[in-house]
């Protein structure tokens, strides 16, 4: 036997698992399945519910599985490794004494209890419950708790698991959940009930095995039984986190994570999983053109006559712009119909943005992966806040720098991570001199095995972007960030569709215009592809054709306004930040008349006499993978695989290097989109968070 | 035990340690790493306390976890754990009355009715901000039950009159000195010691052994005992093994002799005197010294030597007659004089000299 392997009989079949494995872990590896509240894989052991119980034979007592580490048993005195039952009359009794007190105190209120149909608790109860119940004193009845917006509290389910006190502590890194008190008047609470900060709360409400923590806008919305899943991918940030969207009819009722290990481990941000009821509102769901100054129901027949017009004008004076949230396909068929007309001015990056011209895609992705974190021994943040920009990857980070001792510093804002980093300062005059410089974080920087540099869209988005991008990209040589098995340089997008359009090319062609000098007047016609972040305050006289899901900034400027699925309404492409090509899958139909996004300018192509070469998705997405091999590894992320085009320098077209701070990107984390903005419940936290910050500005 | 929370209103807005306190307050600090320092927390919410008029208010507790640097939820926690830490306003005298089994058993519950009574409902405040009460779990005074702690201090072996005073005292701004309210010195036996009497078992007669059968023999031998008499009884041992047999040693004394019984008299009823009048006869050693036929004091102060050691024996308690000296009593009561002892009994004082039927 080797010396970190260890030899268990678990139900007489022999395993061996490493010494570091908890009892837990071994007899999963055996196959048995064990109980468990408390425990919970991503959190640490609290070992408090005591219904993981297995019998060692030879011990006095069961054994708490979860709490139980193999390398600290011992074996059976004749040598032999040691017996462990999942199963039989001992272990049966041990978890029914276990499940009668957990019912002593807990309601009998499933019929009305929304975390009826998938409650730990229920489901237990069924293997190790009884029929009744021999307890004949009051129940305790615990008041419930403001937990913010996003949770219900209905503490008298609570069971005491501690998962959501340490999630909160470990995972989210905000420290506001609690227990008070002791013995039977314990409470789970947050400080004085106030509302949870984190921007990953919503997951306390996956991690509660009973209905204690719920989800306040899904509250009395559905059963689980009755909800048709599907798994998807979430387009609130540019993580790609996957999603199953849980609908009834014709409405989204509710956003689940899906665990995927390289993206978002199993948690998801709070905009990603409580934007639903943005789905339903402020929809775009019949074609309008504006007549007499007023916008004005019409049919696609209509619609697509104006915008025939509009796209009548010389083709150097008409601008693609593509939005946050667009979709490759629908990127690949604008920019396919754009460059039909002769149309050069294509972009899909914000106003003065200047990278990804060049068509090197290592130099636009996050090349060192979201996992990467963990191996990485030494990060630099720039011009990028992670906790808002993306919020689960932050949480890596985190953990990183908890188990790992990752070292991190950050040029920019300097807000609060949730973890301690060194401040290297505001804007780019901190890359000056920062291989010598004489700093904790430069220090570790130059000396780490795995370096990782990320580059946010505050740099990007900046007219001397590039300039500092290159500069980046020469510190990190310097520093040997880029070696054969590690690409430790990239760019932490915001905007899910950032990548995808980059992909397609959707960048200004020979001679094009970019976002800036498109929307800044001077055009005759511009078409919107769901493009509401931008500035449309000096596009002039000319003609918008908004093509997107919801009534925002760009349709109310709009002059015809071609409504298009939401991401949750179609089967279509996006690329993470990584490079990462996933798939959404539709889980309810299109709003009204509302088409995808590619059918859309296929159908315009026709009106316009420049039809496109593909009638369904599969042809597109054929076409797609031509243009573009990276198409075609979906869920794939390069990773290093790319280091030798990252190796090569950098050549700054632009200006060069400017001064001046880094930008927050993102001001408002619930307000970043239009599906965002139509959310009341992403209303409801920003005011809160408005309020809180307020509160603290005054103090 | 009821919800416990912050008393927000009552706590205002801010607290401050008070400046001599900030000494105490480096020293817990000083008592722990840089890193570690919320290890400190515990005693640090305790001086909170102190400062705060003896209980603990939310501007005390954050003031607390912002020294510690600690999440406000985390400090929350241990203060909601500890009962010890009131979250709510107490009287300039707050009593913890203990109502576990000991005290409980000797009349706790009725000193409860006083508080209630003197005060109102646990937690709750008098008018006048001087006193509160709650009920504790058990402070570890079980020998001088029933007992409170006020403040800082226990006050033990309380009845209800002497807790109405003590409470009285209080309201009134007078001192109460802490301690037992009944006579004995600490957990002393009220009235003196009643076991343990044996003079040899402070004259180091019964210490037979002289050195350690097991010492070194270079190692130094302990200075042999001084006995100042010669020792009445053998070694305390009542075996003796010897070829595997067990024999009980008899005791080497020799048995008393029926000649030693003292006179007894008979007499008329209502003729007797209050033995118990002597210090060292209660009820019981009365009733069993009637049973003798000794009624007296006359009878006693005539005893002789070899009588004494008869009565002991019978008496089973080796010694006292002569170290309680009741023949030397006897005498002067039998005078019609009295002693110190007859004195507080006749005043009723001394508890266990009443006859079982007086309560």
């Amino acid at each position: 036997m080797s010396d970190d392997l260890f030899k268990l009989n678990i139900d007489g079949q022999e395993v061996e698992v490493p010494r570091s494995y908890t009892l837990m872990q071994a007899c999963e590896e055996a196959g048995a399945e064990i109980p468990r509240f408390c425990y919970h894989e991503r959190l640490s052991v609290a070992g408090n519910c005591r219904m993981c119980l297995v019998q060692w034979h030879g011990a006095p007592k069961p054994i708490a599985s979860c709490a139980q580490t193999v390398g600290d048993m011992r074996m059976n005195p004749d040598g032999t490794p040691p017996n462990i039952s999942t199963q039989g009359d001992y272990v049966e009794k041990a978890r029914n004494g276990v499940m009668e007190f957990l019912l002593i105190n807990h309601p009998l209120d499933c019929p009305i209890c929304d975390q009826g149909g998938e409650c730990d608790l229920q489901d237990q109860a069924v293997a190790y419950g009884r029929a009744d119940s021999r307890y004949e004193l009051n129940k305790r009845a615990v008041e419930d708790k403001n937990m913010g917006p996003l949770v219900k509290t209905i503490m008298t389910r609570c069971i005491q698991c501690t998962r959501c006190v340490r999630f909160a502590a470990e995972v989210a890194g905000v420290e506001e959940i609690g227990m008070i008190s002791r013995g039977e008047s314990a409470e789970i609470t947050t400080y004085l009930e106030e509302s949870l900060t984190s921007e990953l709360s919503g997951n306390v409400i996956d991690l509660c095995p009973v209905g204690a923590l719920t989800s306040k806008p899904y509250a009395f919305n559905a059963r689980p039984w009755e909800l048709r899943k599907t798994e998807s991918v979430d387009v609130m940030d540019a993580l790609g986190s996957n999603i199953r969207v849980d609908a009834k009819g014709d409405a989204v009722m509710r956003i689940m994570p899906v665990i995927n290990e390289e993206v978002n481990e199993e948690w998801l941000s709070d905009k990603s999983r409580f934007i639903w009821d943005g789905l339903a509102r402020q929809r775009l769901d019949q074609p309008y053109v504006r007549k007499d100054g007023k916008l004005t129901p019409a049919n696609w027949g209509e619609a697509f006559e104006a915008a025939r017009d509009a796209l009548s004008a010389p083709a150097d004076k008409i601008g693609f712009v593509a939005g946050d949230l667009i979709e490759v396909e629908q990127a690949k068929a604008a920019l396919d119909l754009a460059r039909a007309l002769g149309v050069q001015n294509t972009d899909c990056r914000p106003a003065g943005a200047t990278y990804g011209a060049d068509g090197v895609r290592e130099r636009y992705i996050f090349n060192p992966t979201l996992l990467g974190v963990e191996e990485a021994d030494a990060l630099l943040l720039i011009g990028t806040n992670p906790r808002k920009e993306a919020a689960v990857w932050n949480s890596r980070i985190r953990k990183a720098w908890l188990w790992n001792d990752l070292k991190v510093g950050v040029i920019g804002e300097a807000a609060d991570l949730t973890y301690d980093y060194e401040h290297l300062g505001d804007g780019p005059d901190a890359l000056k001199g920062l291989f010598n410089r004489d700093s904790e974080i430069a220090e570790a920087l130059r000396n780490a095995e795995k370096p990782m540099i990320i580059v946010g869209e505050g740099v990007l988005a900046r007219e001397d972007g590039e300039a500092i991008l290159a500069a980046v990209h020469d510190y990190a040589l310097e520093i040997q960030a880029i070696k054969d098995d590690w690409a430790g340089f990239g760019v932490l997008h915001t905007a899910a569709g950032r990548v995808g359009a980059l992909d397609t090319g959707f960048v200004p062609g020979e001679g094009g215009a970019s976002t800036a000098t498109i929307l800044g007047g001077g055009m005759d016609a511009i078409v919107l592809l769901g493009a509401d972040e931008v500035d449309l305050s000096k596009t002039g006289n000319a003609k918008i054709i908004y093509v997107g899901s919801h009534g925002d900034a760009g349709a109310s400027k709009a002059d015809i306004v071609l409504p298009a699925a939401a991401y949750t309404e179609m089967a279509a492409t996006y690329v993470n930040t990584e490079g990462r090509v996933q798939m959404t899958r539709r889980a309810v139909q299109p709003k009204g008349e509302a088409r995808e996004g590619w059918a859309i300018f296929r159908a315009l192509s026709d009106v316009v006499g420049k039809t496109l070469p593909y009638d369904s998705a599969d042809d597109l997405r054929a076409a797609l993978r031509e243009a573009n091999p990276v198409f075609a590894g979906l869920g794939y992320a390069p990773g290093s695989a790319g280091v030798e085009a990252l190796k090569e320098n950098i050549s700054s077209s632009g200006a060069g290097v400017g001064s001046g701070a880094f930008t927050a990107t993102i001001g408002d984390f619930y307000m970043t989109n239009p599906i965002a903005r139509a959310s009341k419940t992403m209303a409801e936290c920003s005011l809160q968070k408005q309020g809180l910050e307020t509160e603290m500005a005054a103090e | 035990m009821a919800l416990r929370r912050f008393d927000l209103e009552a706590g205002g807005d801010s607290f401050a340690f008070k400046p001599e306190t900030e000494p105490t307050i480096a020293f817990w600090l000083g008592k722990y790493p840089e890193d570690k320092k919320r290890s400190a927390v515990i005693p640090m919410l305790w001086l909170a306390q102190k400062d705060n008029e003896g209980w603990l208010s939310e501007p005390a507790m954050r003031e607390v976890a912002d020294r510690l640097e600690m999440p406000y939820i985390r400090v929350y926690e241990v203060a909601t754990f500890y009962t010890m830490f009131r979250l709510q306003p107490v009287g300039k005298h707050h009593i913890q009355l203990c109502g576990t089994t000991p005290c409980m058993l000797r009349g706790a519950n009725d000193l409860k009715e006083v508080c209630h009574k003197a005060i109102g409902k646990p937690m709750s405040v008098t008018d006048d901000g001087r006193l509160s009460w709650e009920e504790v779990e058990c402070l570890g005074a079980c020998a001088n039950a029933p007992m409170v702690q006020i403040n800082d201090y226990y006050y033990e072996d309380l009845t209800p009159e002497s807790l109405t005073e003590i409470l009285g005292k209080l309201q009134n701004g007078a001192e109460v000195k802490p301690g037992t309210f009944v006579d004995r010195l600490n957990s002393a036996p009220e009235g003196g010691a009643t076991s343990l009497l044996e003079g040899d078992l402070y004259d180091g007669s019964r210490n037979a052994i002289s050195a350690l059968p097991n010492l070194p023999k270079d190692a130094p031998a302990d200075p042999a005992p001084q006995a100042t008499e010669a020792p009445k009884t053998a070694a305390p041992t009542n075996t003796k093994r010897e070829d595997g047999k067990t024999t009980l040693i008899k005791d080497s004394k020799p048995a008393p002799k029926t000649q030693d019984k003292p006179e007894t008299v008979e007499i008329a009823a209502g003729e007797e005197d209050d033995l118990k009048r002597i210090k060292g006869i209660g009820p019981v050693n009365e009733k069993a010294l009637n049973e003798l036929g000794v009624y007296k004091f006359s009878q006693i102060a005539a005893w002789t030597p070899a009588n004494v050691d008869w009565v002991e024996d019978f008496m089973s308690f080796p010694g006292r007659i002569e170290r309680e000296d009741w023949i030397a009593q006897a005498k002067t009561l039998a005078t019609g004089d009295e002693t110190d002892f007859s004195k507080r009994v006749d005043a009723g004082e001394v508890e266990s000299s009443k006859d079982e039927g007086d309560e």
